[in-house]
């Protein structure tokens, strides 16, 4: 795993501000202190900060009353434990998109909330496989917002991958579907469809979207052979209904958190890892395209509870 | 995964048989509810903390209402303190001023929705107050932002500024303002792109924008879904550049909203509107008392209860609970149900304040409930004979035609009723056998008829 160009910097700064409250926090807490009943609430009020939610943190500090209670820590020691704790749910779910070469094209289909930050994640995730010497079609499907389109094919510019477009209003499935066919044809690697942003309670909207998915299987069956849910960091506990309508309508098969430069915490992902199991691809930290970076368990962890810092 | 408020209350009131004044040992049972619930709702916690404790202060020794449980009245109480944190339930309107032309700065992070609000409220401006508006983009960092923003000035037919190449966001402000001032704009709304409020170079980038337009209004713009960094978002933006007012968008979502609780105590800035779907007129003044019901997850109980009180009188709801209980429950007890539901309101508001219906609502709307419903059925049962109404079981073929013709219905209407009635009085046996308990604990309400099932 490498923390070239500076991500895991960038992350820390970003997380910074955020953890150092947590971590001012719990070292407030804890010097000279016992772990006793006050002292884990207070944890666990720290957890809920994070938006790791009210259940989540509530069972991990249970493993930490199991364990520790009564004990004398440090603060170190409670950072630490608290840090192995958050890794050991996130590991399972830190992978990677691994693009199958052997598809022509892998389908990439990439959906979310409004304002998530989809088309800046698409192409962030351009330029990166067309650095990785992937041929990378872009589709514009997110033919309702004004200017959609020309906001993509900025990205496409800057990551040298062009972009299949239609006119604002027109049939996003429609275009989904010419844009696999060219892709094929052409001989494209990867396909990436960028839609709309859409609140997974509006049910035309999501009908839309398995609408896209359904009319590019007449093409290939087994499209889209990855579908990414984009989410942003400052977000609650609502990513849990998100997770759940969106994986109902398009079988989303992993996440990506956006704009974790911020001072959100991004800590539902904790919850989402135990709820859902769903795999975390990458994570945004800024608005220039390669500020992507794969999703690493201990790292996220360790930045979260504000080791790492010093 | 949510339960709603009222959901946990109710378990913890279920034992609490008395009446009279909430005890404290009452209230800080429910309290614990309270503080889970608003933390699911996403209110950040230094904010859930306050406000616990300003509802231990008016709960303790409040006398329970007749007609409501101990639980509903804690509810009711906790919603109270819910509307005045959140300002109020009369909206506070866009400060215009006197002497335009009047700067409207839209500040916020990436995606929380200004561009689109900024055309919103041209919108609202140009068409409710008849104001000539003028739009600028100051988002030279987004690609494509400011032409969405001509887009959407376009669609709400205001002008927007045009864009100059390479020009920087403060000298693009000052250009709007001069074409504020020269064509007598009435407002000029300047959109700026998004920021994170730790961003030291953008906030002060922001904050010199704010000082050369001296604008009326600062408004931050931040989404229904965000989580427990809403103070801290709200407290720098505020600290740093000034807030003025708050909008809520995305509140069309199913989040619960309780970031508006905490960046409204944080601030102490009034939130002013909400956005609530993608058209450019889905924009309202703020409601806190729909926003107030999400963050509960509880529908409008407070509404219902005080209607119930209004118009269900206990000792109306008791006797008819002892009848439930022993499974006597005839069409004039139908009717009288039906008339009381009438009393309360429309159908559809009526369902929106049920606890736990937000989940079915679709469902509801597939089942084009109308408000004539709940006349019709009560006109086919007034076409019944007393003995008719008595004892449906006399109703045969030709009995149904002439009830049919009498109320000016059809005969599959009359079937429907009562085949509704039959199921509904089925289930009455069976719960007057589990205890007597609808649900509103020992009311006699109960589903209306011609409701979709509940899954």
């Amino acid at each position: 795993m490498s923390e070239g160009g500076g991500w895991f910097a960038r992350l820390k700064a970003g997380l910074t501000r955020s953890s150092d409250k947590i971590g001012d926090g719990i070292t407030g807490l804890f010097t000279k202190r016992r772990l006793d009943d006050a002292a884990l609430e207070e944890l666990e009020e720290l957890l809920i900060s994070a938006d790791l939610g009210v259940e989540t943190a509530g069972e991990i500090v249970e493993d930490f009353r199991r364990t520790r209670f009564n004990q004398e820590v440090t603060p170190e020691e409670v950072r630490a434990a608290l840090a192995a704790d958050v890794a050991r749910v996130l590991e399972p779910v830190a992978m990677p998109l691994a693009i199958d070469r052997a598809r022509r094209p892998h389908v990439v289909l990439v959906c979310g909330v409004n304002g998530s930050g989809k088309t800046t994640t698409i192409g962030k995730l351009a330029r990166q496989w067309k650095d990785d010497g992937l041929k990378v079609l872009i589709a514009a499907a997110d033919t309702f917002r004004a200017a959609a389109v020309e906001q993509l094919e900025i990205w496409g510019e800057r990551s040298g991958c062009p972009v299949v477009t239609a006119k604002t209003g027109a049939d996003a499935a429609g275009l989904a579907f010419d844009a696999l066919a060219r892709a094929r044809s052409e001989g494209f690697d990867v396909l990436l469809v960028d839609t709309a942003g859409r609140l997974q309670n509006k049910k035309a909207l999501m009908d839309e979207l398995a609408k896209i998915v359904r009319v590019v299987r007449k093409l290939d069956p087994e499209a889209p052979h990855s579908c990414l849910l984009v989410m942003d960091a400052t977000i609650g506990q609502n990513a849990h209904a998100q997770v759940e309508a969106f994986r109902d309508m398009v079988e989303v098969s992993g996440l990506v958190l956006t704009k974790l430069d911020g001072s959100a915490k991004g800590g539902v992902v904790v919850a989402l890892a135990r709820a859902f199991g769903l795999p975390v691809h990458a994570v945004g930290v800024g608005e220039g395209i390669d500020d992507l970076h794969p999703f690493e368990a201990k790292a996220f962890a360790r930045s979260l509870v504000g080791l790492d810092q010093r | 995964m949510f339960e709603t408020l009222s959901g946990r209350l109710g378990g913890i009131f279920d034992k609490l048989r008395k009446r009279g004044a909430l005890s404290e040992d009452d209230v800080n049972a429910a309290l614990r509810e309270i503080r889970i619930a608003l933390l699911e709702a996403d209110v950040a916690l230094p904010v859930v903390k306050d406000f616990v404790e300003g509802v231990r202060v008016r709960a303790v020794g409040q006398e329970v209402l007749r007609s409501v449980t101990p639980g509903q009245m804690v509810v009711k109480i906790v919603h109270d303190h819910l509307i005045e944190t959140l300002g109020g339930l009369e909206p506070v309107a866009l400060d215009i001023g006197q002497s335009p032309p009047t700067a409207i700065l839209m500040v916020g992070l990436q995606g929380s929705g200004k561009t689109t609000t900024a055309a919103k409220i041209a919108l609202r401006l140009r068409k409710r107050e008849n104001r000539k508006v003028l739009l600028a983009s100051l988002d030279v960092y987004r690609p494509a932002a400011q032409q969405q923003l001509q887009v959407l000035a376009g669609q709400v037919e205001v002008p927007m500024l045009p864009p100059i190449l390479g020009e920087r966001p403060v000298a693009i402000a000052k250009r709007a303002m001069a074409k504020g001032r020269v064509e007598g704009f009435d407002v000029v709304i300047l959109d700026t792109a998004g920021r994170l409020h730790i961003d030291q170079e953008l906030m002060a980038e922001v904050a010199e924008v704010r000082a050369v337009t001296s604008p009326r209004e600062t408004l931050l713009v931040a989404d229904a879904m965000t989580g427990q960094d809403a103070v801290n978002i709200a407290r720098e933006f505020n600290q740093k550049v000034g807030v003025t007012g708050l909008v809520l968008t995305r509140v069309d979502g199913d989040a619960r909203g309780g970031a508006a609780l905490s960046m409204r105590a944080v601030t102490g800035c009034p939130i002013k509107l909400m956005g609530v779907g993608e058209k450019t007129d889905d924009l309202e003044a703020f409601q806190a008392e729909r926003v107030a019901g999400r963050i509960l997850g509880m529908g409008d109980v407070v509404g219902l209860v005080e209607k119930a009180a209004e118009h269900v009188e206990r000792e109306d709801a008791e006797k008819m609970a002892a009848k439930l209980r022993k499974g006597e429950f005839s069409l004039e007890d139908l009717r009288d149900q039906l008339r009381q539901l009438r009393k309360m309101g429309s159908m559809e508001g009526l369902l929106g304040m049920i606890p736990g219906i937000g989940k079915i609502k679709n469902q509801i709307a597939q089942a084009n409930l109308d408000d004539k419903l709940i006349p019709r059925q009560e006109a086919i049962i007034n076409a019944m004979t007393k003995a008719e109404r008595r004892n449906p079981k006399v109703l045969n073929a030709s009995r149904r035609r002439r009830i049919a013709a009498g109320s000016g219905t059809t005969v599959q209407d009359v079937n429907r009723l009562l085949k509704q009635y039959q199921q509904m009085s089925d289930m009455m046996k069976r719960m007057g056998k589990m205890g007597g308990k609808g649900l509103f604990g020992r009311g006699g309400m109960m589903p209306p008829p011609g409701m979709p099932p509940f899954r």
